[in-house]
């Protein structure tokens, strides 16, 4: 295959990653990997580093518009950060040394936990600020939010250690895959701390770039970040970004998110079968 | 109070510009060198199928990228524009230990020196000499 061939036909698949990511709420890096790997015929290692800067720059580019409004709680997304960074580079570590048919089944079940978690009902929490834990009061990480009416929300939370361990291991996928983790990092924040809901996707959203460079320097090391195949799925992945959240405010997600989730869970079974079988 | 001249909606607003301009910054240099790879390399074969490890330090690999930058060659202007956004949220969080400091929020400056702290190590631990 020639430069330019490859160069077009992974700029038009970011893209179609990026739409999906978006729609699907999954994030755009966790579908890069198997359209890389399974359909390109990428090695795994590259379609992971690719995957960590898509990774980057899709959530910094959102990151910069959700800090302003405040919503982010960036006292909390830097005490996480503690767990999230260290777990990245144990993730980093062991990925660098890890057989790629594991790694591939690894993902492939990460996929299939993510793809099944989409299409959970979330619950959205409001924990008082007076009925936050000590450790909560004593880390300063209760806040408050804004609403479109200008209001202030106040927010307490609770389960702070139980909520840090599973950073941990939100960070180590992280690091071990190259992907943002989200889902991991919704249920360190949701389900265990009790964080509302709006605060947990834009503090998750803010602490994946940071998560990520963490790995990013074992990355580069090892020689997983190549150029030709970044450069087209950047932009792809970003404009198949934007145009899906466009899309997402006209047509009805509930349909899209579930036809999306089994396209995905489609993907998640051939990548653990490939593992296994060893093609990978 | 009179000595909080820095606050958090400042910093927000610091913060949200650093990430969204880095982010530009970085796609166009990579699109830059992106234009140049297709002008010169379009015609080469690529192949993708095998992972080559490198054991590399992140020094020599900037070193590289630089005189790469130097001689107009594409791939090390891409790798340019992938290290810029890699230095953003690196940026974003020394902007928050010096904001943290300006508050006297000394906790914080401590959390965010852990932080940096760990992502230091990854430089020594990635690498196996």
């Amino acid at each position: 295959m020639t430069l330019l061939t490859f160069t077009l036909i992974m700029f038009l698949g970011a893209f179609a990653a990026g739409f999906i990511g978006s729609l699907s709420g999954l994030g755009g890096g966790i579908i890069i990997i198997p359209l890389l790997s399974v359909f390109l015929g990428v090695d795994m290692h590259y379609a992971i580093g690719t995957a960590l800067v898509a990774v980057i720059a899709t959530s910094s580019g959102s990151a910069s518009a959700y800090v302003k409004e405040g919503i982010t709680n960036m006292r909390l997304g830097m005490f996480l950060e503690i767990a999230t960074t260290a777990g990245a580079v144990i993730g980093a570590i062991i990925s660098t040394n890890a057989p790629t048919s594991i790694l591939a089944i690894v993902f492939g079940l990460t996929l299939t936990f993510s793809s099944i978690n989409s299409l959970r009902k979330k619950e959205d929490h409001l924990v008082l600020p007076e009925d936050s834990s000590a450790l909560a009061r004593n880390l300063k990480l209760n806040s408050s939010y804004p609403t479109p009416s200008g209001e202030k929300v106040k927010y307490g939370m609770t389960n702070i250690v139980g909520g840090f361990s599973m950073m941990g291991i939100a960070g180590m996928m992280s690091g071990l895959l190259g992907i943002g983790s989200g889902a991991f990092k919704v249920i360190a924040m949701d389900t265990i701390m009790k964080v509302p809901f709006k605060v947990s996707t834009t503090t998750s959203n803010f602490m994946m770039g940071v998560t990520a460079i963490a790995s990013s320097v074992i990355y580069i090391q090892k020689g997983y970040i190549e150029p030709s195949i970044c450069m087209p799925v950047i932009i792809g992945v970003l404009i198949g970004a934007m145009v899906g959240a466009k899309v997402l405010v006209k047509a009805n997600p509930k349909k899209l998110k579930v036809f999306f989730a089994f396209l995905i869970l489609a993907l998640a079974i051939n990548m653990m079968y490939n593992g296994i079988m060893g093609n990978i | 109070m009179s000595t909080a001249k820095f606050n958090d909606s400042d910093l927000q607003s610091i913060i949200g510009n650093v990430l969204r301009y880095g982010v530009l910054l970085a796609l166009t240099v990579a699109v830059i060198g992106g234009i140049i790879v297709m002008f010169t390399k379009s015609g080469n074969t690529v192949d993708f199928s095998t992972f080559i490890e490198k054991d590399d330090n992140i020094f020599n690999v900037i070193n590289r990228i630089f005189a790469g930058v130097g001689h107009g060659d594409g791939e090390s202007i891409i790798f340019l524009g992938i290290l810029l956004l890699f230095i953003t949220p690196a940026l974003r969080l020394l902007l928050s230990l010096v904001s943290f400091f300006f508050e006297k929020d000394w906790l914080y400056v401590f959390i965010s020196l852990i932080v940096i702290g760990i992502i230091v190590l990854s430089v020594t631990l990635g690498f196996s000499h």
